[in-house]
């Protein structure tokens, strides 16, 4: 499965700091740090037993249902007369997103830690609802932290998540979004520090989150760059996945990294436009700072306070990037994109025509700039691109932007 | 290397009494009402002042703080107009050491170099960056002792370990915040006894002197926290005074100013009569 890996690959980071270059690192309270140095000693630990990588490809495949299939989009690709586009059915994962690949691995190393009660922060609710499920399949209590703002949006989620025995605690901090949660997710963790486990959701905060999580959420670019080779018996030429904090996206990414002939691109959440304040992309528009353990790209004002950003997708709708990407952005070896709630909008409605699928808003994202760029690409040319999630859960929102009473 | 942090804590144990370190948020709730907050309180008894740089983001702070910080930002708070008060308050007071508070995110846009230049030329004399952990020693603390400004580290319960103190320790200078509990600002006081025994176990490694923090809020919690730790932090009860003494607006007020200082008063008392 893992390429040997040369001193010039992608692929090596982080260093033992937890840093790709000048991002990442270890950035919080000194009362949390014990702990996340105990956190990378388990994580090493683990991932060098066979009996930990063998119960976790177990439960990808019988409970998440792995591998998910990389599906060919025909009629997409017809109406698009350009490069065929392929998309990596992670919706299909059992949770609807790809989150689960990430909780999963994270449940096993927590119950590995003897820890017994396990929080999370969530925006768009598929992480939340990923982590509560798996603390109901291990038998162990869930509190997650959501953004006020996001109750209100992504209401299927929240009962979703009470449903599997998750308390979910609002946060009215801020706008209540994603890093108001993942605020008073890390203000939880630093008070409750001996039994709580804290399941990050995206490939970003202190190290060794953002590396944890990319290994957990590879086996999407894994699995995509065989199923590839096997269908076109050679590699794609673009993957393109959307950007929140990056999770969906570096796990797709990260196995074509040192492919030079494959084409990267992630797609941010252009909101309402970059001219304004009233978007989320961090890379195209934001300066690297320091916030939530991790320096990287963000959305700031000239004095260092972080702004809100906007996004018409909960998930999307966070002002920070994973360290991984801001180093990919600076080294130039993926491109990073803004799209708008409007083309996102209007790649949501085309997909489910076109091909029956609901996506959720994120992919959405992915798929208004797959619908750009198709058309200009050769017709043997190839792009997959990450389906992470589902869009059930987004039927309100969309409901309310067309001005549909549900 | 500024000495007004020694000659403080030298004076006060002449006096045979702990400090009274206390915590205001810069520019709260607005600027003129906070410099006048800051300008009164070694009058009011306070012997070493921290200030607070307003974060979008106070990752480790309960409501209160979260609040102040909130009120400042809106006002129009940077961490320039913060720097300006206590160049401000040096015209007047040049003994009273002042800690400035707050997340790395600001600093670091501010620039380490030009901070820690600027911090001493205005006289600042300690920094405490709430998310910069001895990991991280070569973004700001090692520049700042460089050029004598001292950092000082809070020290939580899990930090009191013969493995982990020295670790925590080194690169640190002024004082050592002893944070009395795991958790935010805010919370509960943790029982006497087991915070006098983390400091005499702090004291076992660092010859700095321990000021304790963290769940402290009335003239009795100071009095008994005192008769073991050098200095005696309130931050949270302060703030909140703030909040219960705005206008029917939100503002700020002569009177937000006097119920400071009252308190602070009667918080010094406490730590006058923890040793005698």
């Amino acid at each position: 499965m893992n390429r040997e890996l040369g001193t010039n690959s992608l692929r090596n980071g982080p260093d033992e700091r937890g840093r790709f270059g000048l991002f990442g690192g270890r950035f919080v309270a000194e009362t949390l740090m014990p702990l996340i140095l105990e956190l990378e000693a388990a994580y090493k630990d683990a991932k060098a037993d066979p009996a930990f990588i063998e119960e976790l490809e177990y439960l990808g495949k019988h409970y998440t249902g792995r591998p998910s299939p990389l599906y060919f989009a025909e009629r997409l690709t017809e109406e698009l007369g350009g490069a065929k586009v392929y998309f990596k059915r992670d919706e299909l994962n059992h949770t609807g997103s790809h989150k689960i690949n990430n909780c999963l691995g994270q449940i096993l190393l927590a119950r590995r830690m003897g820890k017994t009660r396990i929080i999370a922060e969530t925006g768009a609710g598929q992480h939340g609802v990923a982590t509560a499920t798996v603390c109901a399949r291990f038998g162990l209590p869930c509190v997650v932290y959501m953004g006020a703002t996001d109750i209100e949006r992504q209401a299927p989620n929240v009962f979703r998540m009470k449903l599997l025995g998750a308390e979910v605690i609002p946060v009215e901090a801020g706008h209540g979004t994603l890093k108001d949660a993942m605020n008073e997710a890390l203000r939880d963790w630093v008070t409750n520090v001996d039994s709580t486990y804290y399941l990050i959701g995206t490939a970003a905060g202190p190290h060794p989150y953002p590396e944890m999580v990319r290994d957990f959420q590879s086996v999407i670019g894994t699995e995509a760059r065989e199923q590839i080779l096997e269908a076109e018996d050679r590699l794609p030429d673009m993957v393109v996945a959307c950007v929140g904090g990056g999770s969906n996206a570096i796990g797709l990414f990260h196995p074509f990294l040192d492919d030079s002939e494959v084409q990267i691109v992630g797609v941010e959440a252009g909101g309402k436009g970059l001219e304004g304040d009233e978007h989320c992309a961090s890379l195209s528009a934001g300066k690297p700072g320091v916030l939530h353990g991790n320096r990287t790209y963000l959305l700031q004002d000239a004095d260092g306070q972080i702004l809100e950003g906007h996004s018409i997708s909960a998930g999307l709708d966070y002002p920070g990037i994973g360290p991984e990407h801001s180093w990919l952005r600076d080294t130039g070896r993926v491109d990073y994109v803004p799209i708008t709630d409007t083309e996102a909008l209007d790649a949501f409605q085309a997909l489910t025509r076109l091909e029956g699928i609901i996506p959720a808003l994120e992919p959405a994202h992915a798929l208004a700039e797959v619908i750009k760029r198709a058309p200009q690409m050769d017709k043997d040319q190839i792009i997959i691109m990450n389906l992470c999630g589902r869009g059930d859960k987004d039927v309100f929102t969309v409901g309310k932007h067309l001005g549909v009473e549900l | 290397m500024t000495d007004r942090m020694d000659k403080r804590f030298a004076a006060l144990k002449k006096q045979g009494r702990p400090a009274l370190v206390t915590y205001i948020m810069g520019g709260d709730p607005d600027m003129e009402t906070s410099q006048a907050i800051l300008d009164g309180l070694p009058e009011a008894g306070a012997d070493i002042i921290e200030l607070g740089m307003p974060f979008s983001d106070p990752m480790a702070d309960g409501p209160a703080i979260q609040l102040a910080g909130h009120r400042s930002l809106k006002a129009g708070t940077t961490l320039r107009k913060v720097l300006g008060m206590v160049r401000a308050f040096r015209e007047k007071d040049q003994d009273t050491p002042i800690v400035l508070m707050g997340y790395y995110n600001p600093i670091y846009i501010y620039g380490v170099e030009a901070f820690v230049r600027d911090a001493l030329e205005v006289g600042i004399d300690a920094v405490i960056v709430v998310d910069l952990p001895a990991e991280e020693d070569a973004e700001l603390c090692v520049p700042a002792l460089r050029a004598g400004l001292s950092i000082i580290r809070l020290v939580p319960p899990t930090a009191v370990n013969d493995k982990r103190l020295p670790v925590v320790l080194r690169n640190t200078s002024g004082f050592v915040y002893y944070v009395s509990m795991t958790g935010i600002t805010g919370a509960a006081l943790t029982d006497t006894e087991t915070v006098a025994k983390s400091v005499s176990r702090i004291k076992g490694h660092t010859a700095l002197p321990v000021c304790v923090g963290f769940g402290i809020k009335t003239s009795e919690d100071a009095e008994a926290i005192g008769r073991t730790a050098d200095g005696v932090v309130v931050g949270t009860a302060i703030v909140r005074e703030v909040e219960k003494n705005l206008d029917e607006n939100g503002k700020g007020s002569d009177r937000t100013v006097t119920a400071v200082h009252d308190l602070i008063r009667t918080l010094s008392a406490g730590v006058k009569r923890a040793r005698s």
